[in-house]
């Protein structure tokens, strides 16, 4: 399928930035980074041994916890397997209806419209087109019968239905070579993902739970889920995707919440 | 042979090493540091899904402001245990200190040295060696100690280590295996830090190092054994 390059933004000066003395630096930059994270992670030990002291809201321990947390991100990408499957269960397994759950409570949701919402797509894909509720749900779907593990430790098992992103993604001719795939929500909850989960077999854009149409309080007319990520990573009521290659900080991210919550 | 191996080969033989030397009170240490920053943030974590109705633990005795301050601390405590507590299962196993010092344990001896305790016959005059008791309870905690990391490791991959969590049966044994561990090691330190005080020379020998014992012996090397 063919990529394009998305258009220059108006604000990125016309000569650019020259990277030269950046990549001269690189030993340096990197060296710098890690001296950070050692003596964060020295002076965390040590200030734990102190007494009467309340070390949580420390600005420099919040920094240096922060920068442990990255390289957590960065340990479970590496262990990450693209072609390791999420455990799948029996039709009989699955609760009906699913767990409600969101950062306010379910008489608060607000249910979208099918027949006039749209999917607005962003950032490095080719054909930027809208798509309607119809034709999401008229592309092949794929069942997934998996267990959805909350940060909070509950869990249940679930069956969604609906496209593949990694087909998705390749139909509308988005840059699988690039870092991120990006979601917003109708609820103003933001979320990310990397490209290595987005092309996973068993991350899908959910129309369906259960074989039915799937419920406003769980995300109608179209949501993330994915079996190799923890509950709060799966958007619901989806209204955009871009594909990126800068760090999209998420709803819970900048809470403090990890950021790459696999499974 | 050069100049530097023959003067090694002259000096006097070095004193014999102390009870416990300085990397094993360095691990005993950081782990303490580190055990309690795992207990402490994993009850904050625990309280957002308790598995047990009646037990709810009070925020001030927990880590963390909020769930992901406490899963933060969590998350980074988790290297330094893991990290620390592999070392000191290597040290353990290369040095020979758990051969010397935890094994053998014979059931008869345990029963006796219950039966002292029970009747306040029960004699710590001699730090280096550790009675039946003593020596279950430690080899526990070790076992203790590796079934946490590992219910933690499934908890943490389900999927990533999904032949793991299988051993644990499933997610939320696996979580119940990993509270009922952090309870076994809650009541081994009651019990480890209550006798650390009543024999105060244990703890010192935890900071200065201790007698100097024989190596070939798990006994004190100024202290006959009995």
């Amino acid at each position: 399928m063919a990529r394009t390059t998305p258009a220059r933004s108006q604000f990125r000066p016309a000569a650019g930035i020259d990277q030269s003395i950046l990549r001269e630096h690189k030993g340096l930059l990197a060296e710098i980074d890690r001296r950070k994270l050692l003596r964060g992670t020295l002076s965390l030990g040590a200030l734990t041994m102190l007494t009467g002291c309340d070390v949580a809201d420390d600005g420099s321990v919040r920094k240096a916890l922060l920068a442990v947390s990255q390289w957590n991100d960065r340990v479970q990408a590496a262990i990450f397997r693209g072609d390791h499957l999420a455990p799948t269960y029996p039709e009989s397994a699955v609760l009906k209806p699913a767990r409600f759950n969101a950062y306010y409570d379910v008489e608060e949701i607000r249910p979208l419209d099918g027949a006039t919402w749209t999917l607005e797509l962003a950032g490095l894909i080719g054909d930027k087109r809208r798509w309607t509720a119809q034709q999401m749900a008229a592309l092949p779907e794929t069942e997934l019968i998996v267990r959805h593990i909350c940060v909070e430790g509950w869990d249940y098992v679930g069956q969604w239905s609906g496209v593949r992103l990694k087909d998705f993604l390749q139909r509308i001719g988005a840059d699988l070579t690039a870092k991120y795939v990006a979601f917003t929500c109708a609820d103003d909850y933001t979320e990310s993902i990397d490209m290595a989960t987005a092309l996973h077999p068993q991350t899908i854009l959910a129309t369906r739970y259960g074989r039915e149409p799937i419920t406003d309080p769980f995300g109608y007319p179209l949501r993330l889920r994915m079996g190799t990520k923890l509950g709060f990573k799966n958007a619901k009521w989806i209204t955009a995707i871009s594909v990126t290659n800068t760090f999209p900080e998420t709803f819970w991210s900048k809470q403090g919440f990890n950021w790459f919550a696999g499974i | 042979m050069d100049g530097m191996t023959m003067k090694v080969a002259e000096v006097e033989p070095s004193p014999p090493a102390r009870l416990h030397p300085l990397p094993l009170r360095l691990m005993h240490w950081i782990n303490a540091a580190a055990m309690l920053i795992m207990i402490a943030s994993g009850w904050k974590i625990y309280n957002d899904e308790v598995i047990f109705g009646w037990l709810h633990v009070p925020d001030a005795i927990t880590l963390g402001k909020y769930a992901q301050h406490a899963l933060q601390w969590h998350f980074f405590g988790m290297w330094v245990i893991a990290l620390n507590g592999l070392a000191y299962l290597i040290y353990g196993i290369v040095t020979g200190r758990f051969r010397r010092k935890l094994f053998p344990i014979w059931p008869h001896e345990v029963l006796a040295t219950v039966r002292d305790a029970l009747t306040f016959r029960l004699r710590h005059d001699d730090l280096t060696h550790y009675n039946a008791v003593q020596r279950v309870l430690y080899v526990g905690i070790i076992l203790v100690g590796i079934v946490v990391v590992l219910s933690g490791l499934a908890i943490w991959k389900p999927v990533q280590l999904s032949g793991l969590l299988v051993l644990f049966y499933d997610f939320q044994t696996a979580r119940l295996v990993h509270f009922l561990c952090m309870a076994a090691i809650v009541l081994f330190l009651a019990v480890h830090v209550a006798l650390a005080l009543l024999v105060p020379r244990s703890l010192l020998a935890m900071l200065t190092g201790g007698p100097r014992v024989d190596p070939a012996s798990s006994h004190s090397a100024a202290m006959p054994a009995e």
